[in-house]
């Protein structure tokens, strides 16, 4: 049965490679765009063994992570401040909402304007993305603590220190999980982004699919294309793991 | 004032009497409470807006930062004037609407019928939802430079690249609507002897409204960030083509003015539609 399954669920990518395959051997269509698969295996190949495909893998995902990191901080501080300050929500929370709206791409041609076109400006626009659903996600966390929760804590007289990390970081958890797990796939989209549309300054995957594209190297595209999607998912496995393994002690609904 | 505090019952764990200084925090705060609150939710909401406004009006007057970085608030207002009184504001915005539109209209048509398909088919889930689930997974983004390989970089590129983002998130929340509905509405239906017409628009449709509505929604932000992105990629109109433009003639104020104009159409498209969402919904008495 399970073995049925399995079959099944390959039957469409089989018969779509093998459409491919048919297509390009017989030569139905102009082989320079649609490129058989056997060279993209071999540019594949070529590609997994050049040290300079794995270093630009490698500036990419150090981009994400770090812009990842300082997003997501600042996201569970602004989310933790407007969901306990209500005067801080009525003062920042407008705006933040506002701002929200604007398309994220729109961001980068001001954000190269002000920091230049090096890393400055592509960490700042990554943390941007990382913030606004980290920021919701730590909001609408705060917002599901429990009156008995802060109850229990104001009997112990816990300080504002033990509130923060013993009674609202805690209880927000799975909220916070859920942002940051939107805010990863956002980063990395935001990283591949910018990389795309700064694709002359700087080093990454996007940069060497765009050069993949200015010459008509439909190979290394397609390879990079699965490159973007595997790190991608990657990092999301990586991240649900952690989740995990963070959050284990939460009961499950 | 002394006869007060002896009624008032000493516990062992009363908070120690605030120091002075701890009482002006308070104080402070709670007049700051009061004056949010005298304000109201929108007024309040102005605060940080008008002291950035001022505080940009003050920095570019002052030249505290070169106007090519920064430009004077005044100027962007003009820009955004001049943008409308010469129609190309209008004409950008109809081509980024009209590729919106098709996307959203051959995005939403695929991403319903695979929803569907993969709904009520068992067989179909079995072949087709493995390969979704993968291909879902790989940003749109990193579809572009193939499909301006295909499709060249003119509107073919941004509608197909638009269709995507629109497909998934159509079909994942079409699918889960209809995998949702409780299996005793299905038997009620049965049990009247629906016609799957019947079937689909009195049980499955309305059950599954509002998940599809939240494709929907989800549908149009992807839609809008997508665009952004493809017509600043690649593209010689449209909104983000604005901000392209003003970015290669060094005008801050046109990308700023490119800025804004993006930040207000989403603004009206989010609006717009949760007032839709609350209207179509408003037969739903919710329980809580």
């Amino acid at each position: 049965m399970q073995m049925n399954i399995n079959l099944r669920a390959w039957t469409v990518p089989a018969a779509l490679l093998a459409f491919w395959w048919t297509l390009t051997a017989a030569g139905w269509v102009d082989t320079r765009l649609i490129v058989p698969p056997g060279n993209v295996l071999r540019v594949a190949g070529t590609t997994l063994i050049d040290p300079v495909f794995w270093q630009a893998v490698l500036f990419s995902a150090a981009r994400d992570v770090s812009g990842f990191a300082s997003g997501a901080l600042g996201g569970i501080a602004l989310g933790v401040l407007l969901g306990t300050s209500r005067w801080a929500e009525r003062l920042i929370g407008p705006t933040f909402h506002a701002l929200r709206q604007i398309s994220l791409f729109a961001w980068l041609p001001l954000l190269s304007t002000w920091l230049g076109y090096g890393e400055g400006a592509k960490l700042v626009f990554i943390a941007l993305s990382t913030l606004y659903p980290v920021t919701l996600g730590a909001f609408e966390g705060v917002r599901a603590v429990t009156r008995h929760h802060a109850e229990v804590a104001r009997v112990y007289c816990f300080t504002r220190q033990q509130i923060l990390f013993r009674l609202i970081l805690p209880a927000a958890a799975p909220q916070i999980a859920t942002g940051l797990t939107l805010g990863l796939v956002s980063a990395w989209v935001a990283t591949i982004g910018s990389e795309f549309l700064l694709a002359n300054w700087g080093n990454g995957l996007g940069n060497i699919i765009i050069k993949g594209r200015a010459a008509f190297n439909v190979e290394l595209i397609i390879v990079g294309m699965l490159a973007i999607g595997i790190v991608g998912s990657l990092l999301n496995h990586v991240a649900a793991r952690i989740e995990r393994r963070a959050l284990h002690w939460q009961p499950r609904h | 004032m002394t006869v007060a505090s002896h009624d008032a019952p000493v516990l062992a764990w009363e908070s120690p009497p605030p120091l002075p200084q701890q009482r002006w925090v308070a104080a402070a705060r709670t007049a700051l409470r009061i004056a949010a609150q005298g304000l109201g939710r929108t007024t309040s909401g102005l605060v940080l807006p008008l002291l950035v406004l001022a505080l940009w009006t003050t920095a570019s007057q002052r030249r505290w930062v070169p106007e090519q970085l920064l430009p004077a608030p005044a100027l962007v207002w003009q820009t955004l004037q001049e943008l409308w009184t010469s129609g190309d504001l209008i004409l950008h915005l109809g081509y980024s609407a009209s590729r919106v539109g098709w996307s959203l209209g051959i995005g939403g048509s695929i991403g319903l019928a695979l929803g569907f398909g993969l709904a009520l088919s068992r067989t179909m889930r079995a072949y087709l939802l493995p390969s979704f689930n993968v291909i879902s997974q790989f940003p749109v983004l990193g579809w572009v430079p193939l499909l301006i390989i295909f499709a060249g970089i003119d509107e073919a590129l941004k509608i197909s690249a638009i269709s995507i983002a629109v497909v998934v998130p159509v079909t994942l929340n079409t699918l889960r609507g209809l995998e949702n509905i409780p299996p005793a509405l299905l038997e009620v239906g049965k049990v009247y002897r629906f016609s799957p017409p019947q079937l689909l628009w009195r049980v499955l449709l309305p059950a599954a409204a509002p998940s599809l509505f939240t494709g929907l929604r989800q549908a149009v932000m992807q839609a809008w960030v997508s665009l952004v992105f493809v017509e600043l990629l690649a593209s010689s109109e449209g909104v983000g083509y604005l901000i392209v433009w003003g970015r290669q003639l060094a005008q801050p104020d046109l990308v700023a003015a490119g800025m804004i104009v993006i930040g207000a159409i989403g603004l009206l498209l989010d609006g717009g539609l949760g007032r839709l969402e609350r209207r179509l919904q408003s037969w739903r008495r919710p329980a809580y």
